[in-house]
């Protein structure tokens, strides 16, 4: 069903179609990444085609190869029913260079996804509206699913932030949840807060 | 003290014109989850909002790297808590699918009969949390009455009532107990009960209809664009089902329906949700009558299930057969398969890459919630502060799925 899919694709791009298997019955195509979008916008307008959704979109991490990401990308066709992963290798041994086109304006799904994929693997999406990060905090140090990232690393502390009206602005202040303020002891007597009512 | 009462032009007060930035969560009562809602208000309309998720990240891929593939079951299960069994079941579906086996009869129905009444649990729990928050706790209180009795069952075939770990390469953890089908007919049935009682409750409420209807529409063409599937894409009018569309397990087999909403809002995807848990009835009945009494439940295949306990114990080759599947893990072969279920909130997949070693090089989930919450922010832009609530609701978005 879809190995006819697999070859109208091939047959359109022949050039930017590495390789091609159906393991398990999946079919897939390798492409080069400068095709990535432009074979996905064929895929999304062609009537054969139609791959109307952008299921998935994930990477996978092969620190041994060159290059080391693989960007994986499912579609579907609700109207035809069928299904296609699409690849592109990226990146460098570091992981640097890793850069492919961004899907947000076919799909609005990839919005997420990609943000996503950023977060974890450090795969810049060129073009992105909005490629921060989505599931880590802002100040996260690296990208957790690359194979070289230390599942038991620990992660700097995040310093508060040092703004004026701090109170104003989210992450909010040091004292932020403690119902009586980060006060200590000595602080509290000084400000005549603490009275020892034994004596008077 | 000053007079509050003088006229406008007299007074010092101006209306502010500057946008206000309202934030709501992570952790906020009408929020069933933790999600933050950053919003730009005028009035009391949301000109621009940034929903951030990630709060529950507990980076279940990285630690799935790390297990054998059937360690991977129990992290599964803590990803959608209110329909583990649906989870389960997917991850054994896409091992087998790399291993080629096809399970027997009577387990694929015993499959079904717990996925669905977990599709039942968690259906009940979304609706009940959107009347909740809505100010309707009695139907909540009774929904989760039904669900708790779903667990119940849960815990007396699995032995855990919420987490329950049973899925298997290869088959199930245990049979059925001996009063399986008559315990399952009874909760289905009482299941059935509570939301026709539901129904009766809330779909004649005035202030109920008033705050779903015409809320937070999405139409067919948006939720396909952001990859939405299950009950939200359903209600917007497109009538994919994973197990009608591409039917695994006995779905082929069985009669039931898909129901689909008119205009995609909030009282679509409740009523969706509602319909839906009576064909979860019908689906789990034809199951019942169809399933065998005896029979095998898991594969007669060496390689990925455990030998009795009995031969593990008294002869060499059973011992040997449990070390090598325990110590060195599944092999399943090297390559790569994505398998999709229907899922509490949509399609499910699992997009695994073996390296043919026992530990898994990549185990990728495809969380249905996290499309779902990425389209909170189309859904609840122009709309009041508000309707947040029910849109948040009717998304029934899981953090542990979202964020895994």
């Amino acid at each position: 069903m879809s190995k006819a899919l697999a070859t109208l694709v091939k047959t359109q791009f022949p050039e930017a179609v590495l390789e091609t298997h159906a393991q398990f019955g999946d079919d897939t195509l390798v492409l080069a990444p400068d095709a990535w979008k432009k074979v996905a916008r064929f895929l999304r307008d062609t009537p054969q085609a139609s791959m109307d959704m952008l299921m998935d979109l994930t990477a996978v991490d092969f620190p041994d190869r060159e290059p080391r990401f693989e960007v994986v990308a499912h579609f579907y066709s609700l109207e035809k029913g069928h299904r296609l992963r699409l690849k592109a290798r990226v990146g460098d041994a570091e992981g640097d260079g890793a850069e492919i086109d961004t899907l947000t304006d076919l799909w609005a799904s990839a919005n997420w996804l990609e943000r996503e994929c950023w977060d974890m693997f450090g795969v810049v999406f060129k073009g992105h509206p909005d490629l921060r990060r989505i599931l880590m905090y802002p100040e996260f140090e690296g990208h957790p699913l690359r194979k070289d990232y230390p599942a038991d690393k620990i992660q700097p502390l995040v310093p508060y932030l040092d703004i004026e009206n701090i109170e104003k602005l989210p992450p909010f202040g040091p004292d932020e949840g403690m119902s009586f303020g980060r006060q200590t002891h000595a602080e509290r007597e000084d400000e005549g807060g603490i009275e020892d009512k034994r004596d008077s | 003290m000053e007079p509050l009462d003088l006229p406008l032009d007299e007074s010092e007060i101006e209306l502010a014109t500057e946008p206000m930035l309202l934030n709501v969560g992570p952790s906020h009562p009408a929020m069933h989850g933790t999600v933050r809602v950053v919003m730009e208000l005028s009035g009391e309309n949301i000109e621009r909002c940034d929903v951030q998720v990630g709060y529950l990240h507990r980076g279940f891929e990285k630690m799935c790297e790390r297990g054998t593939w059937t360690q991977v079951f129990p992290y599964v299960d803590r990803c959608n808590y209110v329909s583990p069994m649906l989870n389960n079941v997917g991850f054994a579906m896409a091992c087998e699918k790399m291993l080629g086996i096809l399970v027997p009869e009577r387990c694929q129905y015993y499959r079904m009969i717990l996925g669905e009444l977990a599709r039942m649990s968690d259906h009940l729990t979304c609706d009940g949390a959107m009347a909740m928050e809505l100010g309707a706790f009695t139907p909540f209180l009774w929904m989760i009455k039904g669900r708790e009795m779903i667990w119940d069952l849960m815990e007396e075939e699995t032995g855990a009532r919420l987490t329950h770990s049973f899925g298997r390469v290869g088959g199930m953890a245990a049979p059925p107990t001996d009063g399986f089908k008559e315990h399952a007919r009874a909760v289905k049935d009482h299941c059935l009960r509570i939301v026709e009682e539901v129904e009766r409750l809330l779909l004649g409420n005035r202030i109920f209809l008033d705050r779903l209807e015409d809320i937070g529409v999405v139409p067919a063409a948006d939720a396909i664009s952001l990859g939405w599937t299950g009950p939200c894409l359903r209600a917007s009018g497109v009538p994919f089902d994973v197990r009608k569309a591409h039917p695994y397990l006995k779905y082929g087999e069985i009669e039931f329906d898909v129901p689909v909403g008119q205009s995609g809002d909030c009282f679509d995807r409740f009523m969706v949700r509602i319909e839906e848990l009576k064909q979860c009835g019908r689906i789990i009945d034809q199951c019942l009558e169809r399933m065998p009494d005896n029979g095998p439940i898991n594969v007669d295949d060496p390689r990925v299930v455990l030998p009795p306990k009995e031969d593990v114990y008294s002869t060499i080759e059973g011992t040997i057969q449990h070390f090598k599947i325990v110590m060195e893990g599944l092999k399943l072969p090297a390559g790569e398969v994505y398998s999709y279920t229907e899922g509490g909130n949509g399609e499910l997949g699992y997009y695994l890459v073996s390296d043919g070693s026992g530990t898994p090089w990549r185990v990728r989930i495809r969380p249905p919630c996290f499309l779902i919450t990425g389209g909170l922010e189309r859904v609840i832009t122009g709309q009041m502060i508000a309707d947040v609530v029910p849109c948040f609701g009717s998304l029934n978005m899981i953090g542990g799925e979202c964020d895994r």
